[in-house]
């Protein structure tokens, strides 16, 4: 091979070219169990098939550039679906590639991409692969940025498809645009301040206000009481002995030296 | 933080030793002299009537910065009616691809707390402006206080019965779902394991008896304020006691119900870092989702580590040790505890926003009516005082002192308020309280004579007073005072210059700096403004009889 293995990215994209050119495809999902040394290696199955290798002494520029546009795509069923969590298999693989032309399709220009374009590789028990959208006419992979844009634009529809969400389903490299937060127009909570400012503010004028009426009833008996007294204090010296105390009106008794008027009348 | 169960001992010997006797002194003097602080105490002595202006000048120091809690749990109460909480999720950054780098530092309820309702500076010097919003609130927070005391004593009595029981129903409500929350048991287990080893350390003692100290309120003149509008024949020895008992319960009952919160979010974080090692593990080596548990991952550590050795060194940096007794140890006290640990367990409940507007609720009840003993201590003086009532009426007292306090507390919602705030929590009350009561206790002792206070006593309740309230008073909390007082002292001046902690908004931390000199200006002025009282209205009193005696005399 004349291509140096400089990068783990290279290696693994390469040989998803390489298997897929075959059509052969790594059976992983029959080997779940925590063998974790089977996950750890990438299997190069490097095939004696001189297709492959004109393929690939012919397509050595596209083969670079083809590791830089592979995606690394990691899924966490288990974490989001619990009991309910299905198996990955071949028919999911199936369903992912689906999505992906799909996707392909909603950009300007790509709408002929179909399923057989997206090429996937090196599924592990994670569950993570590869994956790769080719152009077949023009023989090489599809630009980075475009792929980016469109799973970026339908992100929602492919995380749908496989009951998943953004965290799940990490697409490395295409960065998930976060939900904006709702703002509503007026913050909530100067709606709530405003409504117990109010309720403050017209108690403590209430308050206020019964206390300056009590203090001015308060202050207007004392100046009757005042004026009673006064007369009185006249008239003792006026009056032909009897103390005014006992005549006085002040607190409401009763003056003894008059007789009510029911006593007059004897009873029958 | 000091042992947790065995921390019970040193609180209860306290509580009997120092907390009770102190109480039922105050109690009793305001029962007898039936005046304020300061009248109080100048009944006792003229020369001491600078204890009762020493007390008030720290319940007017209080009152101004004590507020400012209850502003900001209005703050949290109203901003507890949207969904989600909007503490617990960080706000996006410019392009959307992820979260503010503030937030993502430090945690969303600490960048709510640091950022979003305080817009704290760097630092004390970058003073910033005033922000609105707290500022609302505070202006909403004392008129609420001004409705509660605008008529004087009799209707806040009124409110207080709302605003003490209240809390203890939230309280309830929250010890039934703290106790039924996962992980809650842990804290539960680590509040009450004793550390014997803890009785030896001085600090556990000392920290038990300012406890009893500050809890108790004794000092502020509120309790003298409160006792003087009491019946003359009121058995203020049961009052006492059980004010303390219930006051000691209470604190415990407050801590279960915290400690099993504290526990679930100690829980919390727990599984949430083993989460974040296991899928950084999972991730690294292509492991199968859901493979990585708890209980064997130090195994699978191990086997990665021999197996793989490179790849598990260039990981090894970001793995983090999760350890629930670190998660569990990270004490946290104060207003911290409040907003920030209590507010992140909550986010995390079912139905987050009805336990949040509960808590905040009850805190601000609890809030409130402290500021109603405060405010109390300090209209009482005032009202007695026959030269200011004269002039103004009550209301307007009241309202005169709501509007200087108010207005002086828009410093701390400023964007370096917090710091100030800081300074006020822990040097406007700590000394100056120890120094007041002291001298009180001394006063009443001493001066007044325990014999002549005790035959009062026993003249207007009618009970005479046991031995071990005179052995107490005369002798074993004044000496109790003035150890605490030594001890503060000589820790004040053994730690140099004082430092605090200020919260660097680009590494999401806070960060220990020292004071600049004004603000040590200001920390000295404030210990120094209600303990010079006492020294200086005795001079002065001194000084205006030997005048009075020097005019009296060529006319004698």
């Amino acid at each position: 091979m004349m291509v140096p293995l400089h990068s783990s990215v290279g290696v693994r994209a390469r040989s998803c070219l390489h298997k897929n050119k075959n059509k052969q495809q790594q059976n992983t999902s029959s080997t779940k169990m925590t063998k974790l040394h089977n996950s750890m290696i990438p299997v190069l199955l490097l095939r004696n098939n001189i297709h492959v290798f004109t393929y690939i002494h012919r397509k050595e520029n596209t083969r670079q550039k083809g590791a830089e546009n592979a995606f690394k795509v990691r899924l966490s069923i288990r974490t989001a679906l619990g009991d309910k969590a299905y198996a990955w298999d071949t028919n999911e693989e199936y369903l992912f590639k689906a999505m992906v032309a799909f996707s392909m399709r909603k950009v300007p220009n790509r709408e002929a991409t179909e399923i057989s374009h997206v090429l996937l590789c090196n599924v592990t028990q994670r569950v993570s692969f590869w994956f790769v959208v080719t152009d077949p006419s023009k023989n090489h992979t599809l630009p980075a940025v475009e792929v980016q844009l469109a799973i970026r634009m339908n992100r929602n529809r492919i995380n749908n498809a496989f009951s998943l969400n953004d965290q799940t389903l990490e697409f490395l490299k295409i960065p998930s645009t976060l939900a904006p937060p709702t703002d509503p127009s007026v913050p909530i909570w100067i709606i709530i301040f405003g409504v117990i400012f109010c309720i403050v503010i017209v108690a403590i004028t209430l308050l206020i206000l019964s206390g300056i009426r009590q203090r001015r009833r308060k202050n207007k008996e004392p100046s009757e009481v005042d004026d009673a007294e006064d007369k009185c204090e006249n008239m003792i010296t006026i009056e032909n002995g009897i103390p005014c105390d006992p005549l006085d009106m002040k607190g409401g008794h009763i003056n003894d030296a008059f007789m009510t008027e029911d006593e007059r009348l004897t009873p029958l | 933080m000091y042992g947790g169960g065995s921390f019970l001992v040193p609180y209860i010997i306290m509580l009997i030793v120092e907390g009770m006797p102190l109480l039922y002194l105050e109690l009793a003097v305001g029962q007898r002299m039936r005046q304020g602080s300061i009248g109080a105490f100048r009944t006792i002595s003229p020369y001491l009537s600078g204890v009762g202006v020493a007390s008030v000048v720290v319940s007017f120091f209080l009152a101004m910065y004590y507020n400012v809690i209850n502003a900001w749990a209005f703050w949290y109460l109203f901003h507890s009616f949207q969904d989600p909480l909007p503490w617990s999720v960080c706000p996006l950054n410019g392009n959307r691809t992820g979260y503010d780098e503030e937030c993502e530092k430090a945690s969303s309820t600490q960048y709510f707390w640091y950022r979003k309702t305080l817009n704290i500076s760097p630092s004390i010097q970058e003073n910033g402006n005033v922000q609105w919003e707290p500022a609302l609130c505070l202006l909403l927070a004392w008129l609420v206080v001004y409705l509660c005391i605008l008529r004087g004593t009799e209707s806040t009595g009124k409110v207080v019965y709302f605003t003490a029981s209240l809390p203890y129903c939230v309280l309830v409500i929250y010890l039934v779902r703290g106790l039924t929350l996962h992980g809650a048991t842990n804290g539960l287990m680590y509040m009450f394991t004793p550390k014997m080893e803890q009785l030896a350390n001085p600090k556990a003692w000392i920290n038990g008896a300012t406890q009893i100290f500050f809890s108790l309120g004794l000092g502020f003149g509120s309790l003298i304020a409160f006792a003087s509008y009491n019946e003359p024949s009121s058995n203020c020895q049961k009052h006492a006691i059980i004010v303390s008992l219930i006051n000691s319960s209470t604190s415990i009952f407050a801590s279960i119900v915290t400690f099993s919160i504290y526990g679930f979010k100690a829980t919390f974080n727990y599984e949430n870092c083993l989460r974040k090692v296991s899928l950084l593990l999972t991730n690294t080596f292509d492991l199968e989702d859901g493979f990585l548990t708890a209980s064997n991952l130090e195994q699978v550590k191990g086997y990665l580590a021999s197996a793989y050795p490179s790849k598990y060194s260039e990981v090894f940096p970001h793995i983090k040790n999760c350890s629930l007794e670190s998660e569990l140890d990270t004490a946290v006290q104060g207003t911290g505890l409040a907003f920030i640990v209590y507010t992140e367990a909550i986010k995390n409940m079912e139905v987050s926003q009805l336990w949040s507007v509960l808590y905040f609720f009850m805190l601000l009840m609890l809030g409130i009516g402290s500021m109603l003993g405060n405010t109390a201590a300090i209209l009482t003086p005032l009202t007695d005082s026959k030269i200011i009532s004269s002039h103004l009426p009550k209301e307007a007292i009241s309202g005169l002192v709501c509007l200087v306090s108010c207005a002086i507390g828009m410093v701390f919602t400023t964007e370096a308020g917090n710091y100030w705030f800081d300074i006020f929590n822990d040097y406007a009350a700590t000394l100056s309280l120890l120094l007041i009561v002291l001298v009180e206790t001394i006063a009443v002792c001493y001066v007044y004579g325990l014999r002549r206070f005790e035959s009062d006593l026993k003249a207007m309740t009618g009970q005479a007073v046991s031995w071990y309230w005179k052995v107490m008073w005369a002798g074993v909390s004044p000496l109790l005072i003035v150890g605490l007082f030594i001890f503060y002292l000589s820790d004040y001046i053994l730690t140099g210059t004082l430092k605090y902690q200020a919260w660097e908004a680009s590494q999401g931390q806070l960060v220990t700096k020292d004071y600049p000199a004004y603000a040590l200006a200001a920390i000295g002025l404030l210990v120094a403004s209600s303990t010079m009282c006492i020294p200086l209205v005795a001079l002065g009193t001194f000084v205006l009889r030997r005048l009075r005696r020097g005019d009296a005399a060529p006319v004698a």
